[in-house]
């Protein structure tokens, strides 16, 4: 701070205050309506404090499901969407580092072609090839399989860039001392280069586990089995049942539970998030 | 920049890339291409025949007035996500990098929204906005606003225009910050030695330091609102009523997925090809040359 205004100390709390309170509205109100019962959901206004069935409603979507819209049980779903976000995330770090290490480390036939190869992906976003993508799935047999949901999602430019980024810093004479001392490519990489990363890998992950965990328009497409969708596609159906049907005390609790885990990596690993989102994006 | 020391092997660099490149290929180039070959078509879901048309197809999509009018319902969502999103961010971070006391609390309790799925983030806000029983839709009926998202396209919009705002915020928060902390004390001191008020610093050194983040914030947040909303949209509103929400990434689905016209789908398919590589190469070119100083 530059000169000591309290005005305007106090101003700067009451901004932040206020936006704090807005931005946490949206989860305060899920929250309590989570807590409570079918009729006191329904009836306006909604009661502004938590009820008493929190773990009934909890429970009950985790064990049982919703009774319309989507049947499956919640935990079946939330288990389909860590798998998703798992296996795309360590994927998507597995696949861009050996790629990386090919692109900066050897000089090979084509290596330019490769890496623009790579770079286009970036302007091919699920979005504008949905429906070709979904036939390509479909014709591998790979619908309603866990191979479908995460494989065409696994293939990152921006992660392949931040590990080249990455390794053009690592110091020559590591790999000259690795070469003289007689160690092989794959040697110096698992030696020497992957401890190395463990800051960018540790950031990456934890911005892929949301991205995973949170795709949305490509599981909608490739589950049409109510035990192979994740939980955001879950809650979408529950709510697609038409207005007077909606049960909002099971949609709330679910959508807590889809939102905690990644809510949690957020505030748990700020320090990696915040790094890993500053890192790929620039 | 190249390594000087490299690794010699014949096979081995080809067999690091393949996992990459094979996915690739096989979910990228290659459906990508096929987009690109049916929008050259006219075929059904169901005929075996397909014929070659040209660009009929683009040429029936810029004709009608559904597509024209997406086009333009996007192009007010993103500006109004886009705008929004940016004003409130720089709002709240440069208050967040004014205080001292409760810095990083407050820093937490504004980027957790970042982990919220877009369809989570959209239930959320249909809840509290529900024609019905939405906790603020009762609040602004008491205030004599009638609200109805199902019924009034203005509002709709709004809804989606919220959610995805709301979700945003968290993202350009941090960047701003984070670019606010990098300038540098001396400048802003000076400036206060020279008798410059808050106000003053922020516009004439603050805002201008500040441009090539507003500028790469302004591009990702584009993007954002032309291509990761679809969740969103399909949540909340479905693009009704009437269309009034169905922006150009919803329509796609829509019109290839749901109506199963493959050419018009692969048509708009391409047109939004168009629109990010020209959002990426505006991101490459200019964030790192034009507006920096």
């Amino acid at each position: 701070m530059v000169e000591h205004r309290p005005v305007g100390t106090v101003l700067s709390h009451v901004v932040l205050i206020a936006g704090v309170a807005i931005i946490a509205l949206p989860l305060y109100v899920g929250f309590v309506a989570s807590t409570l019962s079918f009729d006191q959901v329904t009836s306006v206004p909604m009661p502004m404090t938590p009820g008493t069935h929190l773990l009934e409603n909890w429970g009950g979507v985790l064990l049982h499901g919703s009774t319309s819209g989507a049947r499956a049980p919640v935990a079946q779903m939330m288990w389909n969407s860590l798998v998703m976000a798992l296996a795309i995330a360590i994927g998507k770090i597995a696949i861009s580092m050996l790629s990386a290490f090919a692109i900066v480390y050897f000089r090979f036939p084509l290596r330019r072609t490769f890496f623009w190869m790579i770079f286009v992906t970036l302007m091919l976003p699920v979005e504008v090839r949905i429906l070709p993508t979904y036939q390509v799935v479909a014709q591998l047999g790979m619908v309603d399989t866990y191979a479908g949901l995460t494989l065409p999602l696994i293939a990152s430019a921006t992660a392949t860039f931040l590990f080249r980024q990455f390794f053009l810093t690592v110091p020559d004479e590591l790999a000259e001392a690795a070469r003289i001392d007689g160690a092989g490519p794959m040697r110096f990489f698992f030696d020497i280069l992957l401890p190395l990363s463990r800051t960018s890998i540790a950031a990456l992950f934890v911005i892929m586990f949301i991205y995973g965990w949170n795709q949305y328009l490509w599981p909608l497409l490739v589950t049409t089995r109510e035990d192979m969708y994740t939980v955001v596609i879950g809650i979408k159906r529950m709510v697609a049942g038409g207005d007077t049907l909606v049960e909002w005390q099971f949609v709330m609790a679910t959508a807590m539970l889809a939102l905690l885990p990644p809510a949690m990596v957020v505030i748990l690993m700020q320090r990696w998030f915040v790094k890993g989102l500053v890192e790929t994006e620039k | 920049m190249e390594k000087r020391v490299v690794f010699q092997s014949r096979w081995l660099p080809y067999a690091l890339v393949a996992p990459q490149l094979a996915i690739t290929l096989v979910f990228f180039f290659w459906p990508a291409s096929q987009a690109l070959y049916w929008s050259l078509l006219i075929q059904d879901a169901f005929a075996a025949k397909a014929q070659f048309v040209w660009f009929d197809n683009f040429k029936a999509l810029f004709s009608d007035p559904h597509y024209l009018a997406s086009f333009q319902v996007t192009a007010v969502f993103s500006a109004l996500v886009t705008a929004t999103g940016l004003a409130v961010a720089l709002l709240l971070a440069v208050f967040a990098d004014r205080v001292v006391r409760g810095a990083a609390v407050y820093k937490t309790l504004l980027i957790w929204p970042y982990a919220v799925a877009a369809a989570v983030a959209a239930v959320l806000w249909v809840f509290l906005l529900n024609p019905t029983l939405g906790v603020l839709t009762h609040l602004m009926r008491a205030l004599g606003y009638d609200w109805n998202y199902l019924l009034n396209p203005g509002q709709a919009l709004a809804l989606i225009v919220i959610a995805a705002v709301w979700k945003q915020v968290s993202y350009n928060f941090l960047f701003f910050l984070a670019g606010l902390q990098s300038i540098p004390k001396s400048l802003v001191e000076a400036a206060a030695i020279d008798g410059a008020g808050p106000g003053r610093r922020f516009w004439t050194i603050v805002f201008p330091l500040l441009s090539p983040t507003t500028f790469f914030l302004l591009v990702v947040n584009l993007v954002y609102a032309f291509f990761d909303t679809f969740a969103v949209v399909d949540a909340a509103t479905s693009g009704g009523p009437v269309q009034a929400t169905s922006i150009l990434v919803f329509k796609v689905y829509q019109d290839g997925v749901q109506a199963l016209d493959l050419s018009g789908s692969a048509a708009q398919s391409v047109v939004l090809m168009a629109i990010v590589i020209a959002l990426t190469v505006a991101q490459f070119r200019f964030v790192e040359r034009k507006v920096q100083y």
